[in-house]
C-alpha cells in the first residue's frame, strides 16, 4: 500500500489536520511504510474468525437511570479557550453537520 | 536523608508505621532528591519543569509538574491523623509519581502535549481517587511520550526524559518519566500506563518492576485514552512486593468504567512467597531469537536456568500468531486513537489557534497542538477506518487479535506462566531511533501480544548486559512474565521467587548514571 | 401526484427519550435549563471520561421496538460515528451501525383515500390500511445546541456560534422506515401514528415543536417500472403538516426538473415553512466517511429472550387497538382517531368507567372540551378536568338537571376552576341548574298564564303555535334555566289546551 500526497491530503481532511505541503511530502512515504508493515495481517487466514473488541468482554454493563451531581458550569467552562453567554464560543461554522 | 530515598515502599511504610520517620520527612527527602536531580524550578507550591532547551545533560527530567505544596500538606495531614491514632492504609505516607495522563482535579494534566498545556481537569481519575483515599502522597506528574505514543519518551512536547542508568540513553516509553523517577530514587513508586508495552518496556530499560495488569482490572476512568481497548494503568516499583502492594490498591471494579471487569482478581499478596517449585514456565518460541540483542538473549537464557534450579519446569510453547501482533497493534491502536483524539479541537479545553471559521480553527489547532508521531498515528488510524479500507485493516487486525488470544489460551494449557525478554534491546541512545518509526515500533514486539490478549504481564530486572554500541556498558535487561487472564497473582509469585534468588539491586550504576546513588 | 410519475418516500425519525438522566452519564435531561448547567466530564467530552449506558434507555428502546413489531437483536454493539462538529463534544456520536437494537418492524397506518367524503359517515369511511415497514430502530445520543450570533440567528451568515451542551448525550432513538411510502398523506399518517405509539408506550413526549421528535424525509420520483430515482433528503420538518407540504413540493420540483430533461442531484434540502419551498442546504459531493467502528469504551448489549418477553408483557394497549375498542363501543372512527392522537384516552376511559355513554363522552371530549381548552390555550392535562367530571356532567344532562347549553357553561366553569370543583358544585354556585322542580315551575307557569290572557285565548282558539311565546316568558322568568320540555307540559296542562 502506498499513499499518494493527494490521498494523504484526503485523510488529513477527514482527520481535520491542517498539514503543510512539506508535512504531506514527508508523511506520504512514512505512512506508506507503516501501512506496508501493518499489511502483514492480511497473510493470516481469518475469514471465519470473530473479531475481538475487548480481550475480556463483560456484557450488559449499565447504570440505573438515577441523576448524579453534574459539574458546576464554572468548572466546565474553566478550560474553554473562548466563552460567551455561558457557552463555548467558536468562529462561524461553515460545514453543515455530518 | 539520602537513605530515605533508597528505601523501598514496603520499608518506608514499616518505618512510618513504627513512627521512626514522619510522612513529611519522607516527602521532603524525595522532593529534595527531585530538586537536585530532575531539572525543575523548585519554587512555590507547584514546581514546573525547565523549558526543554534549558535542561542540563545531567538532569533526568522525569517530572513535568511537581505538586510540592499539595504533597507536603497531604503528608502533614497523614502525620496528624497517625498521631491521633487513626488507622491508616498499608502505603499511607509513601510518595508516588503519577504519569501525566491520569487526571488530577486542580493540578495540570498535559499528556506530554502542547494540546493540553495548562489544562486543569475538572475531575479526578478513579486511580487518583484510590491513591488519595489510601493516603499515598502524589509528588507530581511525570513526563511521557505525547498521548502515550512512543517507546522512548522522546515524543514529549516538553523535552526528553533521560535514563538514570545512562543519561545519554532513553528510559523507554511511553511511561519513561514514571520509570525514571523511580529508578532515580525520586519516588519509591509510580504509576504508568501500558497500551502496547509502555510500562513493561521502560521498566526493563530502567531496571524496575513494571506491571500491566489484566485488562479491565484497573479503572480507565480519568486515564486520557490513547487506545481504549488496550490502555491499562499499572505500577512501577523497585521490588516485586512493592509493585504488588501498589497494584492491590488500584485493582478495583469501577461501575463508572463499562470495561471494568466485575470479577475480583485473586489476592496478589497471599501467595506471593509460595515459590515456583513445580510450576511449568513456558518459553515462547516466537518471542526470542532474531531481532533480540545478544546480551538480552544471553541474560534471558540465564533466567531459564535459574528457574530450573528453583524447581520449575521449562517448557517450550508457541504463540503462532504472535508475529502478527505488532502489525495488528499498529492498526488497532491508531484506529482507536484517531477517534479518541478527535475531541481535541480547540472548542472545550486546551489549545486554540484562531482562524476565521470553526473548521479552519479545528484543523489549525490540531496541526499546532499535536506532535509528528501523534499526527502519524491519527493519519494511519483515520485511513485504516475509512471506507474501502476498514475490512482489510481494522477488521482483519481485530480478527488477528482473536487468534492471538486463542494462542494464549492454548499456551496456558501447557504452561502456568509464559516468559520472554521484555524488550529486544537494552536502553538505546537518545535520538538514535527517532528518524525511523518502524524501528521504534519494534521495541514493542515482545510486549504487544499480551496487550492484544488482555493477559497480565510484568517486567522485572533479569540482569545487566552490554549495549551493542558501547562495549563495557552494563544496562538493565527485563524479563517478561505473562499469566492467564485474572491470574496476576501467579505472575507476581513467579517474579518474586526469581527476584529473591537473583538479588538485583535496582540502583543505577555506571559512568553516566544519575548522581549520588552509587 | 402528477400522472405518469410515482413518488417514493422513506422517513428517518429521531425521538428523544424522557429518561431522567442522559444516555451515558447521570446529568439530568431537563428541557430549557440555563446553558451548560446539566453537564459533566462525560457529556462535555473531557479527556479521560467514559460512558456507561443508561439501563432505562435500553429498556425504553426495546419497548418501543416491540410496539413497532420489531425483532430485538440478541447481541448488538454501540459504534462510533466519527465527524467533526462543535456541538458534538467528542467529535464522534455514539450510535449503532451494522446491528441495530431493533430490526424488521412495521407500522400499519390508516390513510383517508377519499378526503372529505365518507369519513364522518360510516365507521371506516374512506380509510384504507397501509403497511410501512421499519428497517431499523437504533440507539444514539443527541448533540448540544448551537446559538448562531452576529447576524440573523441562523447558521448561514452567522459570525460565530455559541454551544450549550445541556442536550448533548440525551438518549435518542432513530427509526428508519423502508421506502414504502408513495404519497404525502401516508407519510403524515405514519408520523402521526408513530407519535401516538411513542406516547402510548410512554417513552417520550414526542413534541415536534420542542424537538423531542424530529423527522427527515428521503424523497425521490420515478416513472412506474423504472429504477428508483435519485433521492434528496429534506430536513427541518417541524410538524406533520410541514412533512406533507414538503413532500408534495419536493415531488413536484423533482418532476419538473426531470420533465425538463434535467437531473436530480443527491443533496440535503431545507424546508422553508414560510415560503413553502425546499432549498439546497448542501450537495453531497462524496458520501461522508463516518469511519464507524465498535466503541471500545463500551461493551455488548445482550437481550435474553426471557427479558425481551418480560418487556413485551409490559406493553400497554397500542393506538390501533384503542381505536378498535372505541369504535366497537360506538365511537365514530374519526372521533376515535382524535381521542387517540389527542392523548385523551385516559379521560375517555375514566368517564366511561363512571357509567357515561361512550358516544356521548366522545362527543364531549372531541367537541366542546377540545374546543374550550384550545380557546383557553390549555392542554387537557393542565386543565384539571377529569374523566369523572365529564361523566358527572353527562349524567346531569341525562337526568334533566342541565340543558346542553347549560352544560357547556358548566364546563366553562370547570375549566376556570381548573377542576378544583365538580360539575354539580359549579352548577350550584353559578345557579346554572334547570328549574325542573314541579312546584316551583308550576308557580311561574301559572303566573305567566295569568299575565297573558290574550295569548292564552289565542291558544285555546286553536293557535297552538302561540304557546312558544309563553315558553319564552317562562324562560325569561327563570333566566333560561327552565326545562323546556317540562315547561311545555305544564303550560298545556294549565291552559287546558
Ligand atoms: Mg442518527
Ligand atoms: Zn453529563
Amino acid at each position: 500500500m502506498s499513499l499518494s500526497p493527494d490521498e494523504v491530503r484526503h485523510v488529513a481532511r477527514l482527520a481535520r489536520l491542517a498539514l503543510t505541503d512539506e508535512e504531506v511530502t514527508d508523511l506520504a512515504p512514512q505512512l506508506s511504510a507503516i501501512l506496508g508493515y501493518a499489511e502483514q495481517v492480511s497473510e493470516v487466514a481469518a475469514d471465519d474468525v470473530t473479531p475481538t473488541v475487548h480481550p475480556l468482554a463483560p456484557s450488559d454493563v449499565t447504570r440505573p437511570d438515577e441523576p448524579r451531581p453534574s459539574l458546576s458550569r464554572d468548572d466546565v467552562l474553566a478550560g474553554a479557550p473562548q466563552v460567551e453567554q455561558d457557552r463555548f464560543a467558536v468562529p462561524r461554522i461553515v460545514a453543515e453537520e455530518g | 536523608m539520602a537513605a530515605l530515598t533508597a528505601l523501598t515502599a514496603t520499608e518506608l511504610s514499616e518505618r512510618l508505621g513504627r513512627g521512626e520517620v514522619s510522612a513529611r520527612e519522607v516527602v521532603d527527602a524525595h522532593l529534595d532528591r527531585i530538586a537536585a536531580t530532575d531539572g525543575v524550578v523548585a519554587d512555590g507550591a507547584v514546581w514546573a519543569t525547565k523549558p526543554a532547551g534549558d535542561l542540563g545533560d545531567d538532569e533526568v527530567h522525569a517530572f513535568l509538574h511537581v505538586t510540592a505544596g499539595a504533597a507536603r500538606a497531604h503528608a502533614d495531614d497523614i502525620d496528624a491523623r497517625r498521631a491521633a491514632g487513626e488507622q491508616l492504609g498499608a502505603l499511607a505516607g509513601v510518595p508516588l509519581a503519577l504519569k501525566d495522563i491520569l487526571t488530577t482535579r486542580g493540578a495540570p494534566t498535559t499528556c506530554g502535549s502542547r494540546m493540553l498545556e495548562g489544562w486543569v481537569p475538572p475531575y479526578d481519575a478513579t486511580v487518583t481517587e484510590l491513591l488519595r483515599d489510601a493516603d499515598v502522597v502524589v509528588l507530581g506528574k511525570t513526563n511521557m511520550d505525547e498521548f502515550a505514543m512512543g517507546s522512548s519518551t522522546e515524543n514529549s512536547a516538553f523535552g526528553d526524559t533521560r535514563n538514570p542508568w545512562d543519561l545519554d540513553r532513553v528510559p523507554g516509553g511511553s511511561s519513561g518519566g514514571s520509570a525514571a523517577a523511580v529508578a532515580a530514587l525520586q519516588a519509591p513508586l509510580s504509576i504508568g500506563t501500558d497500551t502496547g508495552g509502555s510500562i513493561r518496556q521502560p521498566a526493563a530499560l530502567t531496571g524496575l518492576v513494571g506491571v500491566k495488569p489484566t485488562y479491565g482490572t484497573v479503572s480507565r476512568r480519568g486515564l486520557v485514552a490513547f487506545a481504549s481497548s488496550l490502555d491499562q494503568a499499572g505500577p512501577f516499583a523497585r521490588t516485586v512486593e512493592d509493585a504488588a502492594q501498589l497494584l492491590a490498591l488500584i485493582q478495583r471494579h469501577d461501575p463508572r468504567d463499562s470495561t471494568s471487569v466485575p470479577d475480583t482478581p485473586p489476592d496478589l499478596l497471599a501467595h506471593l512467597r509460595d515459590g515456583v517449585d513445580g510450576l511449568r514456565i513456558g518459553v515462547v518460541t516466537e518471542l526470542q531469537g532474531e531481532g533480540y540483542e545478544p546480551g538480552v538473549e544471553a541474560t534471558f537464557r540465564a533466567t531459564l536456568e535459574r528457574f530450573e534450579r528453583l524447581g520449575a519446569t521449562i517448557v517450550e510453547v508457541s504463540l503462532p500468531h504472535a508475529p502478527y501482533g505488532l502489525p495488528a497493534y499498529y492498526l488497532i491502536a491508531p484506529s482507536e486513537c484517531s477517534s479518541n483524539l478527535a475531541r481535541f479541537d480547540g472548542v472545550r479545553y486546551g489549545l486554540r489557534v484562531d482562524a476565521p471559521t470553526a473548521e479552519e480553527m479545528n484543523a489549525a489547532t490540531r496541526a499546532a497542538g499535536f506532535g509528528p508521531e501523534v499526527k502519524r498515528r491519527i493519519m494511519i488510524g483515520t485511513h485504516a477506518l475509512s471506507s474501502g479500507y476498514y475490512d482489510a485493516y481494522y477488521l482483519q487486525a481485530s480478527k488477528v487479535r482473536t487468534l492471538i488470544a486463542r494462542d494464549f489460551r492454548a499456551a496456558f494449557e501447557q504452561a502456568d506462566v509464559l516468559v520472554s525478554p521484555t524488550s529486544p534491546s537494552v536502553a538505546f541512545g537518545l535520538g538514535t531511533k527517532t528518524a525511523d518509526p518502524i524501528a521504534m515500533y519494534l521495541n514493542d514486539v515482545a510486549t504487544v501480544p499480551a496487550s492484544l490478549a488482555g493477559t497480565p504481564a510484568l517486567s522485572l530486572p533479569a540482569g545487566l548486559a552490554e549495549a551493542p554500541d558501547a562495549p563495557g556498558t552494563a544496562l538493565p535487561v527485563g524479563l517478561q512474565v505473562m499469566a492467564p487472564l485474572l491470574r496476576d497473582d501467579l505472575m507476581f509469585r513467579v517474579a518474586w521467587a526469581f527476584e529473591q534468588d537473583r538479588g538485583f539491586a535496582a540502583i543505577p550504576t555506571g559512568p553516566r548514571a544519575v548522581e549520588g546513588v552509587a | 401526484m402528477r400522472d405518469g410519475w410515482e413518488l417514493t418516500v422513506g422517513l428517518e425519525v429521531h425521538v428523544e427519550l424522557t429518561t431522567r438522566t442522559k444516555m451515558w452519564c447521570g446529568c439530568p435531561t431537563t428541557f430549557g435549563d440555563d446553558p451548560n448547567t446539566n453537564v459533566c466530564e462525560v457529556c462535555t467530552g473531557q479527556p479521560g471520561s467514559l460512558p456507561v449506558a443508561n439501563a432505562r434507555a435500553i429498556r425504553d428502546a426495546t419497548l418501543l421496538g416491540l410496539a413497532l413489531n420489531g425483532t430485538v437483536a440478541e447481541t448488538c454493539w454501540f459504534h462510533r460515528k466519527n465527524y467533526f462538529y462543535p456541538d458534538l463534544a467528542k467529535n464522534y456520536q455514539i450510535s449503532q451501525y451494522d446491528v441495530p437494537l431493533i430490526s424488521d418492524g412495521h407500522l400499519d397506518v390508516e390513510v383517508d383515500v377519499a378526503p372529505g367524503a365518507g369519513r364522518e359517515g360510516g365507521a371506516d369511511g374512506g380509510l384504507e390500511t397501509r403497511r410501512v415497514r421499519i428497517e431499523r430502530l437504533h440507539m444514539e445520543e443527541d448533540t448540544g445546541k448551537s446559538l448562531h450570533v452576529g447576524d440573523t440567528g441562523r447558521l448561514h451568515g452567522a459570525d460565530r456560534s455559541l454551544i450549550d451542551y445541556n442536550r448533548c448525550g440525551i438518549p435518542l432513538l432513530e427509526i428508519v422506515s423502508r421506502p414504502d411510502i408513495h404519497d404525502p398523506e401516508t407519510a403524515q399518517a405514519y408520523l402521526r401514528e408513530l407519535q401516538a405509539i411513542v406516547r402510548a408506550v410512554g417513552v417520550s413526549d414526542a413534541r415536534m415543536e420542542e424537538g423531542s421528535m424530529r423527522c427527515d424525509a428521503n424523497v425521490s420520483v420515478r416513472r412506474p417500472g423504472e429504477e428508483l430515482g435519485t433521492r434528496t433528503e429534506i430536513k427541518n420538518l417541524n410538524s406533520v403538516r410541514s412533512l406533507g407540504r414538503a413532500i408534495a413540493y419536493e415531488a413536484e420540483r423533482q418532476i419538473a426538473v426531470l420533465e425538463d430533461g434535467g437531473e436530480i442531484v443527491m443533496q440535503t434540502r431545507h424546508w422553508d415553512e414560510s415560503q413553502g419551498v425546499t432549498e439546497t442546504l448542501r450537495v453531497k459531493e462524496s458520501v461522508t466517511d463516518y469511519r464507524y467502528f465498535p466503541d471500545p469504551d463500551l461493551v455488548a448489549v445482550v437481550s435474553r429472550p426471557e427479558e425481551v418477553e418480560a418487556i413485551r408483557a409490559g406493553l400497554p394497549e397500542l393506538p390501533a387497538a384503542t381505536r378498535a375498542r372505541l369504535t366497537a363501543a360506538g365511537v365514530p372512527a374519526a372521533q376515535a382517531a382524535t381521542i387517540v392522537t389527542g392523548e385523551l384516552v385516559p379521560w375517555f376511559d375514566e368517564a366511561v368507567a363512571q357509567g357515561a355513554d361512550a358516544a356521548a363522552v366522545a362527543n364531549w371530549v372531541t367537541g366542546d372540551l377540545a374546543g374550550q381548552l384550545s380557546a383557553a390555550g390549555l392542554s387537557v392535562q393542565d386543565s384539571g378536568v377529569t374523566g369523572s367530571h365529564l361523566a358527572e356532567l353527562i349524567g346531569l344532562i341525562d337526568d334533566g338537571t342541565l340543558s346542553t347549553k347549560l352544560a357547556k357553561q358548566v364546563l366553562e366553569g370547570l375549566i376556570e376552576e381548573r377542576g378544583a370543583k365538580g360539575p354539580k358544585e359549579v352548577a350550584a354556585e353559578r345557579g346554572l341548574q334547570q328549574v325542573s322542580d314541579e312546584g316551583e315551575l308550576r308557580a311561574i307557569v301559572e303566573q305567566v298564564v295569568a299575565d297573558n290572557p290574550g295569548t292564552v285565548e289565542d291558544i285555546r282558539g286553536g293557535n297552538t303555535k302561540a304557546i312558544g311565546a309563553l315558553v319564552g316568558q317562562v324562560m325569561k322568568a327563570t333566566r333560561g334555566q327552565a326545562d323546556p320540555r317540562k315547561t311545555n307540559e305544564l303550560l298545556r296542562e294549565t291552559i287546558g289546551a
